[in-house]
């Protein structure tokens, strides 16, 4: 069953229905084994929003984004990112449209063995004609500057703090000026100053950019202030819908029950 | 017999998936883009980083033998023989499985644990979301420079191997390194040298398939990139005696050992 929170959504749909959404999922299921993490999940992200998917450890938020850039075949469903079903896409153009989709892993997934210059020409590599003009020193510089690390272009991952290994893997997924921004777990195993850190720096290239985000949390604080929407992930469904003001106050049982779960963190 | 029957699939299993592994790469390793600066840095840690250790194996190996079979071929009556036994046993047999074994704990151990840890830690899925083969880039690069630079150390290895051995041979008897090298090369043809070369480059093969489809394939969690390497060793090896094997049986119908 779902749960339909969005009431006070309703202008906000409206003006949505007029617009295409850049990712659309229909019905995904996805199973290991015998178990069945995502049993017919629906999502459309529109455009310059920022999704925030809630849900508990295990839950399979991590799968479902992994599902959008097919690092995970799905077993059945829809998925349309930027019109183009993905399960169905050929090698080629599968690569392209990754391009088009920054991916922010939660363990940063900086490359050891290069330089965080190298990391950061790393995208680049293979796609010059997409950055056809542009001069590649300067793409780095800006991204790198767009973090503030503009400083440790020389050093090693292993040189650096979780901080900071955060902020040079977004300037890495910022480097090919993606359309959508996919955060698998932004603040995971960062403290709270650093978490606020890079919260804050998500909504400045968030600004900057206007890329629209799609956003895996179970951190409340951090849902809170970049969501427009939240979705609650529950029993491999997306079980509610909302602003936080909105499912905050649900009555609805499992709702209520998670929010005092993860307030209780 | 239920547990057998499970040690027999899981057997084939992981053969079959090995297979597709190397099946893959042949399709892979001729479709452009080509990483040739990826292959040659790979070529560097993988040749340039061994040759000191196959060096040391391969002067002590040459050392060791001549002072093992002397006494026996004084024996005989046969130590003007030494050059052409040692010479035949190092660049036949001795010097590639030797080397192919010290590539197998080096090279197999690293390229499982650092393939190891990059899945484990999502890097290989960064590349691939930045529209990078990742297979390309690390694994057809590490098996290619593995399969080239494997020839090389053998040829290193037997070099100082039989120079060892010439030592031992002017210390303990009295012969020049001319007359030396000179029998040595004498004695070895076309027969003793094409096989162990061909079979090296099988070595060089078998141990970076191994290693990358260990690693490429390690489980989650440290516990699984500690399996990858050591896997990658015990079956590297495995292999590799194997393929001595089969590489002896086709050698003595084409050149009659």
């Amino acid at each position: 069953m779902r749960l339909k929170e969005n009431i006070n959504m309703q202008d906000s749909k409206t003006q949505k229905d007029k617009l295409v959404p850049l990712v659309k999922i229909r019905n995904l299921k996805k199973a290991f084994g015998s178990n069945l993490v995502l049993k017919g999940f629906n999502l459309d992200l529109f455009p310059n929003e920022n999704v925030v998917i809630l849900g508990k450890s295990g839950s399979g938020k991590s799968v479902l984004i992994k599902c959008l850039v097919r690092l995970v075949e799905v077993d059945e469903g829809e998925i349309l990112v930027l019109g183009k079903s993905i399960p169905d896409l050929e090698q080629e153009e599968l690569d392209e449209i990754r391009t088009d989709v920054g991916f922010l892993f939660q363990g940063s997934a900086l490359y050891d063995s290069m330089t965080v210059r190298e990391n950061l020409q790393f995208p680049l590599r293979r796609h010059k004609e997409r950055m056809k003009g542009q001069d590649e020193e300067k793409l780095i510089m800006e991204a790198l500057r767009s973090v503030g690390l503009e400083h440790a272009i020389d050093l090693m991952p292993a040189e650096l703090s979780g901080g900071m290994k955060r902020r040079i893997a977004l300037a890495r997924t910022l480097i090919l000026q993606p359309q959508i921004i996919l955060y698998d777990e932004p603040t995971s195993g960062l403290d709270p100053i650093t978490s606020n850190e890079i919260i804050q720096l998500i909504l400045k290239i968030q600004k900057d950019l206007k890329a629209t985000s799609l956003i895996i949390t179970h951190d409340m604080d951090c849902a809170r202030v970049i969501s427009n929407r939240m979705i609650i992930l529950q029993d491999g469904i997306n079980y509610a819908e909302g602003t936080y003001e909105v499912l905050s106050q649900s009555d609805d049982k499992k709702v209520k029950a998670f929010f005092k779960e993860v307030q209780k963190r | 017999m239920e547990t057998i029957a499970k040690s027999i699939k899981n057997y084939l299993e992981e053969t079959g998936s090995i297979s597709q592994f190397a099946f893959r790469f042949f399709q892979q390793a001729v479709r452009p883009p080509f990483e040739f600066k990826e292959l040659l840095r790979q070529c560097y840690l993988i040749g340039y980083n061994s040759l000191f250790l196959v060096i040391a194996t391969g002067f002590i190996m040459g050392l060791v033998l001549t002072l093992q079979v002397r006494p026996t071929m004084i024996e005989f009556g046969a130590v003007s023989y030494m050059p052409q036994m040692v010479g035949i046993s190092i660049v036949r047999e001795i010097g590639p499985v030797i080397t192919a074994l010290i590539c197998a704990g080096k090279v197999g151990s690293s390229i499982g644990a650092e393939l190891g840890s990059m899945k484990v830690t999502e890097q290989i899925d960064a590349m691939e979301v930045s529209g990078t083969n990742p297979f390309k880039y690390l694994v057809v690069t590490r098996i290619m420079a593995s399969t080239l630079m494997l020839p090389l150390l053998v040829i290193a290895a037997d070099a100082i191997g039989l120079f060892g051995s010439f030592l031992i041979e002017s210390i303990k008897g009295d012969v020049s390194m001319t007359l030396y090298f000179n029998i040595v090369f004498e004695t070895l043809t076309f027969g003793d040298l094409l096989p162990a070369t061909i079979k090296s480059f099988f070595f060089g093969f078998a141990i970076g398939l191994v290693g990358c489809y260990k690693g490429y394939h390690s489980k989650k969690g440290t516990e699984g990139v500690g399996k990858a390497a050591n896997s990658a060793v015990v079956l590297a090896s495995l292999l590799l005696f194997v393929i001595d094997f089969l590489a002896v049986l086709v050698a003595d119908i084409f050149y009659e050992i």
